[in-house]
């Protein structure tokens, strides 16, 4: 141990004190006061802004409170009291981001919403007016598309992994790669889709169902680790139990195994839809967008909640508030959709989880 | 009597040999699918490497087209787990040690909130929000640290540059290592944590001497993962910064580099022929660079892992 503040020295003294100096409770209340009261002086006579008071406050407070630690109660308790300030900070910190999304997306969103904003399309629409029902469809088609193809592929590979592969090489190296895989950035997987589908359709092809296989690469990986997880959890006495009256593997994994794992694999994959029904890149590459309302997810281009806020963002036309709002409103709803599903997810884990009694 | 009990093996052995067909071919699948993702990406990216300088912007070949933008990605990155990873600590601390029980389970679940945000949602929030406020800190940055080469203005004013693109990165990258993390301290062994407390450790050194060395593999890993999404981001980056392609540290200028997967979404909606196979080169640089530092995280997890079996 390199560190020598750690380092008790042994007490030689018969009468040395056994309590050190501590500084009373409500110190850091007053630091916190004299701090915010110093910061708020630039700010009452030089006109400093709101934010600087508070970070000055902070900063205040970070450098007081542990130099009159260090003083009274010594530099072991001064650099804990200093360690704390900054984490609580770095808590501080962290939730300013979402405070402030939350806030402009609800305040900016909250005005679009109407009955208009979410039975009309863009279609023929110059700016006020129009609504999202084009993309929200895109985003249920294309969503459901993904689901219908990586559901089955990720609760076999799971099912495969823990019942069948265990320890196998194979089993490994999916394992591994489905790691790899969750790691893929969102725009690869969509140029993938391109790729793969330009071989059939040619250049420039742009439709639905493309955006739906870009998105199932992103899904897969979810999928089988929420399987994996949840078919760890299944107690070996239930397949043994099945086992010993003579019902087959296969009847076992689908009659035993997987109700039990029930609830949790549709929580991975209710976690795993809300994730990539927020994706914007693949289906920006693949899906397109559109003004039209397309069913098809076929043939043509089809718009999607993400993509369509982007497009309406970044090139609103003239005049360009129209266009803005509607990014704001599409926003909202799809935060809404996203955080729904989330929360949707948990309540089915803790609904349906069965209980196992230990 | 004795031909019925030799019979039924047989049949239900069938669907059983089916269900493990069809169980592999779902694994199998996965293997067929990531490598397809690198099969299909070098088919269509490698005639971008006869491309002439008309479709690569000026540039005379593929790999002068590719490097800036390489650049751009990884400083982008850079700043993103620089700011990202002290800050996710200090959280992931605050849930696991700090906090008091009652709170700790809400503050997970906030920060998970983070983490469902769409990316198209904090592009919004970084041009809107973000970057105006920043663009006055930059200012005030540019005229007061102007010396040092990163803030060496002018500074941009709508504050659209690649630190706030990092900033925005951060954002995103943070609840991806505060949920590792904290899910690493919160298994520091209890017997490790409460000698230390009683050999007369405060709250700080118990941490740093039980918690950390415990956690380090996982920490890295979880910073590496961050990395990972940070590296791949697109939307909020293509939305963010304004960029211009040049290779620069100066981190607050509106003359920017720009990042593989932003300059994928934004050139690709209106690109065609000999363009297209360029992006999509570039996409197979950017699926290599992840895959490499996605491979280190895992590889430092997994080590992680073996060490604590003992």
């Amino acid at each position: 141990m390199a560190a020598t503040d750690q380092d008790v020295r042994p007490v030689t003294i018969p009468d040395a004190p056994l309590t050190r100096p501590q500084l009373p409770s409500w110190a850091p209340v007053l630091v916190a006061v004299v701090a915010l009261a110093v910061a708020a002086l630039p700010v009452v006579l030089l006109g400093w802004s709101l934010v600087a008071m508070v970070v000055l406050t902070v900063v205040i407070f970070v450098v007081a409170l542990p130099v009159w630690s260090s003083s009274v109660e010594g530099p072991r308790k001064a650099k804990d009291r200093l360690a704390s300030a900054l984490v609580w900070s770095a808590f501080g910190l962290a939730m300013i981001p979402l405070v402030t999304l939350m806030w402009q997306v609800i305040s900016n969103g909250v005005p679009v919403l109407s009955a208009e904003f979410f039975t009309y399309s863009m279609r023929n629409i110059v700016g006020e007016g129009g609504g999202i029902y084009h993309a929200i469809i895109g985003t249920v088609i294309v969503t459901a598309w993904a689901a219908i193809i990586s559901v089955p592929i990720g609760v076999m590979a799971g099912v495969y992994l823990i019942e069948y592969g265990a320890g196998s090489r194979i089993a490994r190296v999916v394992t591994f790669l489905v790691d790899v895989m969750t790691g893929i950035p969102s725009i690869v997987a969509g140029l993938f889709a391109y790729a793969l589908f330009v071989l059939f359709f040619g250049p420039g092809v742009r439709m639905g169902i493309g955006g739906a296989v870009a998105l199932s690469v992103l899904m897969i990986p979810i999928v089988v680790r929420s399987t994996e997880e949840m078919l760890k959890l299944v107690p070996d006495e239930l397949r043994e139990a099945s086992y010993a009256l003579g019902v087959p593997k296969w009847r076992t994994i689908t009659k035993v195994v997987l109700p039990t794992a029930m609830a949790g694999i549709v929580t991975g994959v209710t976690l795993a839809v809300a994730r990539v029904a927020g994706e914007t890149a693949p289906l920006l590459i693949i899906a397109g967008d559109t003004d039209s309302v397309n069913f098809n997810a076929f043939a043509e281009r089809m718009a999607t909640l993400p993509v369509f806020i982007y497009y309406s963002y970044m090139q609103p036309g003239i005049p360009p508030e129209f266009g803005q709002e509607r990014a704001w409103g599409a926003a909202l709803v799809l935060i809404a959709i996203v955080m729904a599903l989330n929360i949707l997810a948990r309540f089915i884990s803790r609904r349906f989880t069965p209980k196992t009694g230990r | 009597m004795t031909a019925v009990p030799l019979d039924r093996p047989a049949t239900t052995r069938r669907g059983d040999s089916v269900f493990k067909g069809l169980a592999t071919a779902a694994a199998v699948m996965i293997l067929v699918a990531l490598a397809g993702v690198g099969i299909f990406l070098t088919l269509e990216g490698v005639p971008a490497l006869s491309a002439e300088s008309g479709a690569l912007g000026g540039k005379d070949n593929i790999v002068l087209y590719v490097w800036p933008l390489i650049y751009g990605t990884l400083l982008a990155a850079a700043l993103a787990i620089l700011m990202a990873a002290p800050l996710s600590i200090g959280l992931a601390l605050v849930i696991s040690h700090y906090a008091p029980r009652r709170l700790s389970k809400p503050i997970g679940y906030v920060i998970d909130l983070l983490a469902a945000v769409p990316s198209v949602v904090y592009g919004l929030w970084g041009i809107e929000f973000l970057g105006p406020r920043l663009g006055q800190a930059y200012g005030w940055l540019a005229e007061n640290l102007g010396f040092l080469p990163f803030f060496e203005g002018p500074a941009s004013g709508s504050g659209r540059t690649i630190l706030t693109a990092g900033v925005v990165l951060a954002v995103m990258a943070l609840p991806i290592i505060t949920a590792i993390c904290r899910e690493i301290f919160s298994q520091t062994p209890v017997l490790h944590q409460e000698a230390a407390l009683a050999l007369g450790a405060t709250r700080w050194e118990m941490i740093r001497l039980t918690v950390f060395p415990y956690g380090r593999s996982g920490m890295i890993s979880a910073v590496m993962l961050g990395m990972g999404r940070a590296l791949g981001e697109t939307m909020a980056v293509a939305m963010v910064l304004s960029a211009t392609g040049v290779v620069t540290i100066n981190l607050i200028s509106s003359v920017n580099p720009s990042t593989i997967a932003a300059n994928i979404a934004l050139g690709f909606p209106e690109a065609s022929g000999i363009k297209v196979n360029v992006l999509i080169f570039s996409g197979l640089v950017l699926f290599l660079i992840t895959f490499v530092v996605n491979f280190l995280g895992r590889l430092i997890a997994g080590r992680g892992q073996v060490k604590e079996g003992r």
